[in-house]
């Protein structure tokens, strides 16, 4: 099959390494090829964080640039307007609609863009928002978003669903696999939602 | 058995199997992985050292006693190694040394971004760079045995994308190649005049037998597609470049990129009509091939700053640009900043408050120097800011002492801090050190040094007492703060900036996500109490904003640590109701 190229975005803490690696463990189990490239150090802390997931019969680049990406998962507002421009044309664009100032927006430097789903919208995107913090809370988690907008991808991607509750499995510790589990379920049930 | 990997993990994997003992190691992004997945093999002996050097010569003393042996680090570190690695490459191996090194191309986590290739032309050492996760693996191990073949050290070179990437790796077993056996040999392992200038010719005989070699490895390798184009590339370049070019070129990757194949440069380079060397950083291999009268281009199209990348190349050499929708409007950048409940926040306050000159060092705290805190001089490598803030007091005088202070944090202070506080307390300066003790090595992802208790592996290990430390070279005046307390803390700055000694505060508060820490329930803000001064907002704690004209606190962010509490004039923060 021809590759296959996934973003997530979001603020450093909000957990987008996890949900690059359940992916990853996704893929592996259905045997292509897959590079997940992640961002580690200074960026990490508190900064606006990308994520690449590729997959494919064979992936060389990890790297995902403009126009590239058949999937964006955007886990902040402000984060989904910054990486617009890395969805392919007719990509379809995830967002979360939780909202964090960064430290320029903080100190009065500039101002959080309005109505940012609006413009993304008016650029012909399909753009699904989900208030994914919400969902997180109603699990007992707030730092579960990152599994509930997995849940919502998983709608999107035709892997089967037994599949990412294994990768959960896996990927973090036991104590949390039922909260996780909810999380992912709940996203998952939203998407299919908001589609019929 | 298949598994995803990362590069970091694939180089632990590759020692593992390729039989390594000896493992020592300083963090440092982004090579910080390879010694942490190491720790996991319990058939290997792995440590962090309190700096590059003391890791790479472990490693080396490994290596002559006949265990193979390994020392990882970033690019920077390669500097502080430096000199062990120059006179390694003397005195040669007994069982198989090989060293990482991990450029950032990009600067994601460093302080410069330079090409570590120069250190092994530089030090006359071997060096290979791997372009994923299982070449990593694969050349680790071969990497042992090019040091053993040729009697050397052998540099890995890795780079942020590969260190950082996973991708699919085949799981092989351990060789167990038992320990080489160790006969004295002073010629070959005591480098002073008269046995290093013999041994310098073995190394010039070994260079020879190295290109040699690198024209017939199978580390280098060709792939001719029907075309007139030809690249020549290595490491995260050449899939870069791949997915690029595809089947439109035909490619020369060289997986030794030092030193490099004369011939095969030749060869190849002779039966296109245009060749692009592809090559992050500088220009070591079109050099190269200018050297050896190649037209080559390369520089001249990609420049020497930053990252390549598949649009950069697809770009400069077919001519092609993907299309894309983007927003018109400007939008607020996101840089890090010091995390909510972070014991640093308190202490560049009180340092911006008092309107300080502040000579920073690496770490978390580097952060200080962005906005709203503002407050940092200057940043630039490991220990330098109590050397440097030394210089400057010598330099300007009384003027300088009373509102000049050193910041360092306790690992960066392990690592080469303690020389620079040695020549404070020897030179008598009245400098005054802000050591910031946040009890682990934080920006690197949490890793133990020699003042937390506690060894890589996680067991109890002997704990450097800082005051004691600092007392027992000279220094008087060691008293220890409460960051979180920002009175006592800026008391303390000022007291020490007045009196004519050198001095030194610990500011003492464990990093806040530290899983050992329990943190406090979220603040909240009285809305009818808040005065929207703003006060709070100058802490530059990123989970307080203002929300319809008042102070507000992300609940999800806050830790609870009161800070903003302290800064509150109107009592408008207090608890959860």
């Amino acid at each position: 099959m021809t590759e296959k190229s996934i973003m997530i975005v979001g603020v450093g803490g909000q957990g987008s390494l996890l949900a690059s690696r359940l992916m990853g463990n996704v893929l592996l189990s259905k045997g292509y090829d897959v590079k997940v490239s992640e961002v580690h150090g200074m960026s990490q802390r508190g900064g606006s964080v990308v994520t690449y997931v590729k997959y494919g019969d064979e992936v060389f680049s990890p790297v995902i640039e403009k126009g590239e990406a058949d999937v964006l998962v955007a886990f902040e507002q402000l984060e989904a307007a910054r990486w617009v421009s890395y969805l392919k044309d007719g990509g379809h664009y995830l967002t979360s609609t939780q909202k964090i100032e960064p430290m320029p927006v903080i100190t009065g430097a500039m101002k959080y863009p309005d109505e940012i789903l609006e413009k993304i919208k008016e650029k012909g995107i399909d753009l699904i928002a989900v208030d994914a913090l919400k969902l997180a809370e109603e699990v007992g988690n707030s730092k579960t978003t990152n599994v509930v907008m997995m849940g919502v991808l998983a709608s999107k991607l035709d892997f089967p669903i037994e599949d990412w509750k294994n990768a959960i499995k896996e990927c973090v510790p036991e104590k949390f696999y039922e909260l996780n589990i909810k999380a992912f379920e709940l996203g998952l049930l939203f998407s299919r939602q908001s589609e019929s | 058995m298949k598994k995803l990997m990362l590069g970091n993990d694939a180089f632990a994997r590759g020692l593992y199997e390729g039989g390594c003992k000896v493992v020592s190691s300083y963090p440092g992004t982004p090579s910080t992985e390879i010694t942490e997945a190491v720790a996991k093999y319990n058939e290997i002996y792995a440590e962090w050292a309190p700096n590059e050097k003391v890791a790479l010569e472990v490693a080396i003393g490994a290596s002559i006693a006949g265990a193979r042996a390994f020392s990882g680090m970033k690019h920077v570190g390669l500097n502080v190694a430096a000199d062990a690695l120059y006179t390694a490459s003397y005195t040669g191996v007994n069982a198989g040394l090989v060293i990482a090194v991990a450029d950032d191309p990009g600067m994601h986590s460093s302080q410069n971004e330079q090409d570590s290739r120069h250190h092994a032309i530089a030090a006359k050492v071997p060096m290979l760079e791997p372009s994923d996760s299982e070449e990593t693996k694969e050349y680790v191990k071969l990497a042992f045995e090019i040091s053993e073949q040729f009697d050397t050290p052998v540099l890995v070179r890795m780079s942020t994308r590969v260190s950082h990437s996973q991708s699919i790796v085949s799981l092989n077993s351990r060789v167990e190649n038992g320990l080489k056996e160790y006969v004295k040999n002073p010629p070959k392992y005591v480098m002073m005049p008269a046995f290093a200038r013999a041994r310098h010719v073995v190394v010039e005989e070994r260079t020879t037998k190295l290109i040699d070699f690198a024209e017939t490895t199978k580390l280098n390798t060709i792939e001719i597609n029907s075309t007139n184009i030809g690249v020549i590339t290595s490491g995260i370049s050449y899939q870069y470049a791949k997915e690029a070019l595809g089947d439109k070129v035909s490619y020369l990757k060289l997986g030794v990129v030092n030193p490099l194949p004369e011939k095969l440069l030749m060869d190849f380079a002779s039966k296109f009509e245009e060749v692009y060397v592809i090559e992050e950083l500088d220009d070591i291999i079109e050099t190269q091939c200018l050297k050896l009268g190649l037209d080559v281009k390369g520089k001249s199209l990609f420049g020497f700053i930053g990252e390549l990348s598949q649009s950069i190349i697809a770009d400069k050499i077919l001519n092609t640009k993907k299309e894309f929708k983007s927003l018109e409007e400007m939008l607020p950048m996101r840089p890090p900043v010091m995390c909510s409940g972070c014991p640093h926040r308190g202490v560049f306050y009180s340092l911006s408050k008092l309107k300080l000159n502040v000579l920073g060092d690496i770490g978390c705290y580097t952060l200080g120097a962005s906005a709203p805190l503002n407050a940092m001089d200057t940043t630039i490598c490991m220990g330098a800011s109590i050397s440097s803030l030394h210089g400057f007091n010598k330099a300007i005088g009384e003027n300088a002492e009373k509102k000049s202070v050193a910041v360092i944090g306790d690992s960066t202070f392990m690592h080469s801090g303690i020389t620079g506080l040695i020549n404070v307390a020897y030179n008598g300066s009245n400098s005054t050190v802000l050591i910031l003790d946040n009890s682990i090595t934080g920006m690197t992802g949490h890793q133990h040094n020699p003042t937390t208790g506690f060894n890589l592996k996680g067991d109890p290990a002997a704990k450097v007492n800082i005051e004691d430390l600092c007392k027992s070279i000279g220094i008087k005046r060691v008293r220890v703060v409460d960051p979180y307390n920002m009175k006592e803390t800026e008391d303390a700055i000022k007291e020490e900036l007045e009196v004519a000694e050198p001095s030194v505060i610990i500011a003492r508060r464990p990093c806040a996500l530290l899983k050992s820490i329990k943190h406090k329930p979220a603040l909240k803000i009285n809305k009818d109490k808040c005065k929207s001064c703003k006060m709070c907002l100058k802490i530059g704690c990123p989970a307080i904003s203002m929300q319809d004209g008042k102070a507000y606190i992300d609940y999800t962010q806050c830790v609870g640590c009161g800070i903003c509490m302290e800064m509150c004039k109107f009592d408008a923060i207090g608890g959860t109701n």
